[in-house]
């Protein structure tokens, strides 16, 4: 499920009517409510059988697809935004989605689990591994497997060539301005491709 | 009186529309005219908007479910599917079942009296195809007095027309649900078409396609297509699984007589399958299979031929179909998605093959229900009244379905 925070943030960056590509759409409740507050238009892609069944309930297009082999199905820019909401941390390549995405898309939004968030970092100080509301899971049954920090995030952007236009780390409803990296839970990324 | 099990439409009878107004086939022939015999099920609504057409493979018929007087334990071939409560609810909406133009359940097909000749039509029977079948079945809709489907669905073949629809009268589809389909068969689907034809038409009592009047029929060649074909239905493992390397007998019997299990499973199903169907309409429904190619009248650009379409999509494959894999149905996603259309993709995880398509698998079903439900508030049909029901069980009762997978 998408906060209702992280899913205002992003229905802000979007205009009505524009074509969006939801990847990892879940159980397509952030598509379904953009499509019925902005009008946009899309498809969402999501690998497991029982959240495709749930975004056939919510009346959204979606796509039966394991993003790891890529985004084939969709052409060169044919989107306007294409959305990783929380999936980018369960991901093989998570590098090779974000120039899949540049691909087929003007811009990108991208929102993972802050590993550097002073709960995760106070966990392993402690010689554990961080379990959190942001990190539910048990080390040996985590489907994350490439967690990140804001500052990694920056870093692949870099290294990948895309420009980020908006950068916003969120924490319990709020974005946190104040040593973000540290103190704020939820990365919240909208990028395009770096022009030339 | 026979008691109607939950989710069955119970008794019914098919009927007869005569055509009188010739239909112009895509080879260039014409029919005069022609009979379709069609069933229904539930009620047409008041708007006419909860039409949903379901058209057949390439053994199907136009008995989709229930069954009838004279045979009360043969239930239609897609009887899991259609019902009261079940994916396609009759509660909610009106199904229409045929037998295709070339048939042998009914419809004109090559064993129907050609009324020219007074002989029955055998190999002068035209070839059919997909759009021919559309378009015969557009006006079994106009005699019916459905100007607009809700949703046009099949499997395999029956899905290709589904798609048909979209194409050739965009206008008067709201919806296709198009399974174990393809954009067009491949070369293998065609060579293993052209091997079961050459099976019927090399049999010694096909006599050229009219063998009615000599009181034969080309038992022989028909199952060994049937065989062939069945072999293309089921995937390797369901097939390793159920009859292995399993002997009839204790030992090697060191002879050509049925001694594999599935040799035995084999020549049951040809030998049941050549009783019933005829070898005309085989080779006519194959070949409808191989003409199939709507990128044909596009040079060859698939999405350019769909761009036509202004239906939703719900695209389903199985994932160890292999005669209609789902890289096809993905070929069939993307020329969508290309267009711009609104469509959905199940990939379903099913391990029987091909036929995966008519068998109960409770996610496969509960998708087309769940897609049906957005169909349904969408042309005024209403909400669901009872349980999902699949496979004639209470999908309460199914509690040891484990996600993502098939029934126990």
């Amino acid at each position: 499920m998408t906060p209702r925070f992280e899913f205002e943030l992003i229905a802000s960056w979007i205009p009505q009517g524009a074509r969006v590509l939801d990847l990892g759409c879940g159980d397509g409740e952030l598509l379904a409510g953009l499509m019925a507050t902005r009008g946009v238009k899309g498809y969402g892609v999501e690998i497991d059988p029982d959240r495709v069944l749930a975004a056939v309930g919510h009346g959204v297009n979606v796509i039966q697809m394991d993003l790891e082999s890529g985004l084939s199905t969709f052409e060169d820019d044919a989107f306007d935004f294409v959305i990783l909401s929380q999936t980018l941390q369960a991901m093989r390549r998570s590098d090779l989605i974000l120039k899949e995405m540049m691909r087929v898309g003007r811009e990108g939004i991208v929102t993972f689990p802050n590993f550097g968030y002073w709960r995760h970092r106070l966990a392993i100080l402690r010689g554990r591994m961080p379990v959190s509301e942001a990190l539910p899971y048990q080390w040996f049954d985590t489907p994350n497997i490439h967690l990140c920090t804001v500052k990694d995030f920056e870093e692949l952007c870099i290294q990948v060539g895309v420009e980020i236009l908006d950068e916003r780390v969120l924490h319990e409803g709020g974005i946190v301005e104040t040593l973000p990296n540290l103190l704020g839970s939820l990365g919240v990324f909208r990028f395009r491709r770096k022009k030339g | 009186m026979t008691e109607i099990p939950v989710g069955s439409v119970g008794e019914v009878a098919p009927q007869r529309a005569g055509f009188l107004e010739p239909l112009i086939l895509k080879a260039g022939k014409t029919l005069a005219s022609y009979e379709l015999v069609y069933e229904t099920y539930g009620t047409l609504n008041a708007a006419r908007s909860n039409a949903v057409l379901v058209c057949h493979a390439l053994s199907g018929n136009h008995h989709v479910a229930g069954w009838h007087a004279d045979s009360p334990r043969k239930l239609g071939w897609w009887d899991n599917m259609v019902g009261p409560g079940k994916a396609i609810d009759t509660d909610r909406f009106f199904v229409i079942g045929l037998n295709n133009l070339g048939g042998c359940h009914g419809s004109t097909g090559p064993a129907t009296i050609d009324r020219s000749t007074g002989q029955p039509y055998g190999a002068s029977f035209p070839l059919v195809t997909v759009e021919d079948w559309v378009a015969s079945q557009a006006r079994l809709m106009d005699r019916l007095g459905i100007e607009r489907l809700a949703v046009a669905m099949g499997g395999s073949l029956g899905g290709m027309q589904a798609l048909q629809w979209t194409l050739d009268y965009p206008d008067r589809i709201a919806h296709a649900i198009v399974v174990a389909a393809a954009p067009k068969l491949s070369t293998q689907n065609i060579a293993f078409n052209d091997v079961a034809r050459q099976a019927i038409v090399s049999d010694p009592d096909f006599h050229g396609g009219n063998f009615y009047a000599m009181k034969t029929f080309p038992a022989r060649g028909l199952k060994l297509a049937r065989m062939l074909g069945h072999i293309t239905y089921l995937s390797e493992d369901l097939l390793g699984e159920k009859f292995g390397r399993d002997i009839k007998g204790a030992d090697y019997g060191f002879h050509y007589e049925v001694e594999f299990e599935i040799e035995s499973y084999l020549r049951y199903q040809g030998d049941k399958f050549a009783q019933v169907f005829d070898a005309n309409t085989y080779l006519i429904m194959t070949k409808a299979l191989d003409y199939f190619d709507p990128a044909r009248e596009t040079g060859g650009d698939f999405a350019k031929a769909v761009s036509a379409a202004k239906a939703g999509f719900l695209v389903a494959s199985f994932t160890s179909d292999w005669r209609f894999p789902p890289e096809r149905s993905r070929e069939i996603v993307k020329a969508l998605v290309k267009g711009g259309k609104n469509v959905t993709y199940a990939e379903i995880d099913a391990p029987h093959g091909h036929d995966a398509f008519l068998l109960d698998d409770v996610h496969y079903h509960r998708v087309i229900a769940s897609y049906m439900d957005n169909v349904a508030a969408e042309v005024g049909a209403g909400a669901r009244t009872r349980p999902l029901v699949v496979g004639g069980t209470e999908l309460e009762e199914m509690k040891g379905y484990a996600a993502g997978g098939k029934a126990k």
